[in-house]
C-alpha cells in the first residue's frame, strides 16, 4: 500500500521536476577571429604575472603612447617607496652612528708628536679649488637628492605642501644645473690625482693596520693612504655611474625607453645615497675627526708632523725633490771670499 | 558614495578615436598631450583587439605613493586627483603607472616637463567647481554638474563605460551572459586588484 502510494507520488512529481531542470544553453561559439587567441583578460593577467608590457600600434605621433600596461612600473614603485628608502635610511642613519661611536671612542685624532710650526704644500690652489667645486655641488646635489626621497616623509609635515613645494623645485633645478660642474670636478679629480691612486702593495699592510684607526700605530703611506685611494676610486666610479645615469633622467627618453629610465633611477639612487654615507665619513675624518687634516684642503699647507705621521713616504719624496733644487752644502754664493 | 570606474570592453571598441577627440576638445588639452588614447593589440591579425586607455583611478594609485611632493588626493567617489600647483614636473609618477597615464605638456628634461597632465574623470581639480582657473588647469568639471565622463558618455559602440563600478560592472556581465564569452574588460585586474565576476 505505502509502496503503491509512493509511486503514485513519484509519478505525479516527476513532470514538476522535468519542469523546474533548466534548459542548459548552449555557449555561443567563440568567434573565428579568437581561435587560438588568449582571452584579453588572460593576456593581461600573464603579462602581468610575466612582468611583461602589453604594447600595440596608436594613431597618434606619440609612440610611447603605444604601451598599453607596464606592470613593471609596480616594481618600480616598491623599489622607489621600500627598498630605496631602506637602503637609504640604514646606510645614512648606520655612518652617523658608527661615526659618533667612533668619536665617543677614540675623540679627536690628534698629532701624536705635536704640531711641529713647519708646514709643506699638499695640494695646490687647482687641487683644492677642483675639490670644493666637487664637494660643495656634492652636498646640495646629496641634499636635494635626499629630499625627494625622504622629505615627503621628513619636512612636509613642518613645512607645509605649499612651502614644500617650493623647496623641492628650486631644489630640483639646483640638481640639475650642479650636475655639470660635478662631473667636471670628477674628471679633472681623475686627471690631477690617478697617479697617486694606483693601489700598491703598502695598501694591504696599511688595509691590515686598519690605518691605525685604533692605536697610535702609523701605517707607512705615499700621497694618498689606502683609506683615501678608497675615497677616490668611490667618487671617480660611483660619482662617474651616479653622473652617466643622472643625465639619463635629465634628459628623459632621449636615450632610452622606460625600462631604462626606470633602470637609470634604480642606479642613480642606490650609488647616490651610499657614495653620500661614504662621504659622511670622509667628511669627518677631514674635519673634527683629526687635528690637522683640514689644512690640507683649506690653506693647503699642512704641519710636517702630521704629514710625516701619515704620509710618510710623501713626505720623503717631497725633501728629496726639495734637496734637489738646493744648493749643495758647502757651496758658495758667487762672489764671496 | 559611488565608487567611479573606466571599463573598455574590447570586444565592442571600433578604434573610431571619437574618445581620444571628445576628451581633447571638452578639456582643451595642449598638444602633445592625450589624457585618453586608443592602442591596438595584434593589429592586422587574428585577435585584433583595440582599447580605450586613461587614468584608471587605482584604488592603491601607484602615482599617488611615489609621489615626491605629496600632490595626490583621492575624491569621495574613488577619482584620484592631482594638484598642479604643487606638482613640480619630476617625472616619477609617469615611471610608476601601469598605464601611462600621467603625460608632460613639455618635451624638456627632469626640470623643465612642466606640470603632468592627466585625465581627471572630468571632475577638474583642486580648484573651486567650473571656475575658470579650473578649467585652464584641468579641464572641465563634468562631475560637479553631475554628468559622466564625455568620451563614456559618447562612445559610439558603448564599448567604454564610465560610472559607479557595480553598475558598469553589472551592465558588462550582462553583455558576456549573452555573448557566451568573456573578453578583456582591460586593466581592471591591475587598477581595481578584483576580477569581474563573470
Amino acid at each position: 500500500m505505502i509502496r503503491a502510494l509512493l509511486m503514485a507520488a513519484l509519478l505525479i512529481a516527476t513532470p514538476a521536476l522535468a519542469q523546474q531542470a533548466p534548459t542548459a544553453q548552449a555557449p555561443a561559439p567563440i568567434p573565428f577571429n579568437d581561435r587560438g587567441q588568449l582571452s584579453a583578460a588572460e593576456l593581461e593577467l600573464q603579462a602581468a604575472l610575466k612582468g611583461e608590457r602589453i604594447s600595440g600600434r596608436v594613431s597618434i605621433p606619440d609612440a610611447a603612447a603605444a604601451n598599453l600596461i607596464q606592470p613593471e612600473g609596480r616594481d618600480w614603485r616598491a623599489f622607489h617607496n621600500r627598498t630605496l628608502t631602506w637602503i637609504g635610511g640604514i646606510a645614512l642613519v648606520g655612518m652617523l652612528c658608527v661615526l659618533g661611536g667612533f668619536f665617543f671612542y677614540r675623540g679627536r685624532i690628534r698629532i701624536d708628536s705635536g704640531p711641529s710650526g713647519h708646514t709643506l704644500e699638499r695640494f695646490t690652489l687647482l687641487e683644492r679649488a677642483n675639490h670644493w667645486m666637487v664637494a660643495s655641488s656634492f652636498i646640495v646635489l646629496g641634499l636635494t637628492g635626499l629630499n625627494l626621497t625622504f622629505g615627503r616623509f621628513l619636512l612636509l609635515p613642518i613645512v607645509g605642501p605649499e612651502a614644500f613645494t617650493a623647496i623641492s623645485q628650486i631644489g630640483k633645478y639646483a640638481h640639475n644645473y650642479l650636475a655639470f660642474p660635478f662631473t667636471l670636478g670628477i674628471v679633472l679629480m681623475f686627471i690631477l690625482w690617478v697617479k697617486d691612486n694606483i693601489p700598491e702593495r703598502a695598501d694591504i699592510d696599511w688595509v691590515k693596520k686598519a690605518g691605525g684607526l685604533f692605536g697610535h700605530e702609523h701605517p707607512g703611506a705615499g700621497r694618498f693612504n689606502a683609506g683615501q685611494k678608497t675615497v677616490f676610486w668611490l667618487t671617480v666610479l660611483g660619482g662617474g655611474l651616479v653622473a652617466a645615469s643622472g643625465y639619463v633622467l635629465i634628459f628623459p627618453f632621449a636615450m632610452t625607453d622606460i625600462a631604462g629610465q626606470q633602470l637609470a633611477y634604480i642606479i642613480h639612487g642606490v650609488l647616490a645615497l651610499l657614495m653620500f654615507a661614504a662621504m659622511l665619513a670622509h667628511i669627518y675624518i677631514g674635519s673634527v675627526g683629526m687635528e690637522g687634516a683640514f689644512d690640507a684642503m683649506g690653506s693647503g699647507q699642512v704641519d710636517l708632523n702630521w704629514a710625516r705621521e701619515h704620509h710618510d713616504r710623501w713626505v720623503d719624496e717631497q725633501v728629496t725633490k726639495a734637496k734637489a733644487h738646493m744648493a749643495p752644502p758647502g757651496a758658495k754664493a758667487a762672489g764671496a771670499d | 558614495m559611488a565608487r567611479m570606474k573606466f571599463l573598455c570592453d574590447a570586444d565592442r571598441c571600433i578604434e573610431c578615436n571619437a574618445c581620444v577627440t571628445a576628451c581633447k576638445n571638452e578639456h582643451e588639452v595642449p598638444w602633445g598631450i592625450n589624457r585618453r588614447r586608443v592602442v591596438t593589440i595584434n593589429d592586422g591579425k587574428p585577435g585584433e583587439r583595440s582599447i580605450s586607455m586613461a587614468c584608471m583611478h587605482c584604488t592603491d594609485a601607484p602615482c599617488a605613493a611615489v609621489c615626491p611632493v605629496n600632490c595626490f588626493y583621492t575624491t569621495a567617489d574613488a577619482i584620484v586627483l592631482h594638484d598642479k600647483d604643487l606638482c613640480i614636473g619630476c617625472g616619477y609618477c609617469f615611471y610608476a603607472c601601469p598605464f601611462g597615464a600621467p603625460q608632460y605638456p613639455k618635451v624638456g628634461n627632469f626640470g623643465g616637463r612642466g606640470k603632468m597632465d592627466k585625465c581627471t574623470y572630468c571632475a577638474g581639480g583642486p580648484q573651486a567647481d567650473n571656475t575658470g582657473v579650473e578649467y585652464i588647469q584641468y579641464g572641465s568639471n563634468r562631475i560637479a554638474e553631475g554628468k559622466l565622463p564625455l568620451c563614456a558618455e559618447m562612445c559610439s559602440t558603448k564599448a567604454l563605460l564610465a560610472g559607479d563600478g557595480e553598475i558598469i560592472a553589472a551592465i558588462y556581465m550582462e553583455r558576456v551572459t549573452k555573448r557566451g564569452y568573456g573578453s578583456g574588460a582591460w586593466g581592471w585586474r591591475t587598477a581595481y586588484k578584483e576580477v569581474l565576476p563573470v
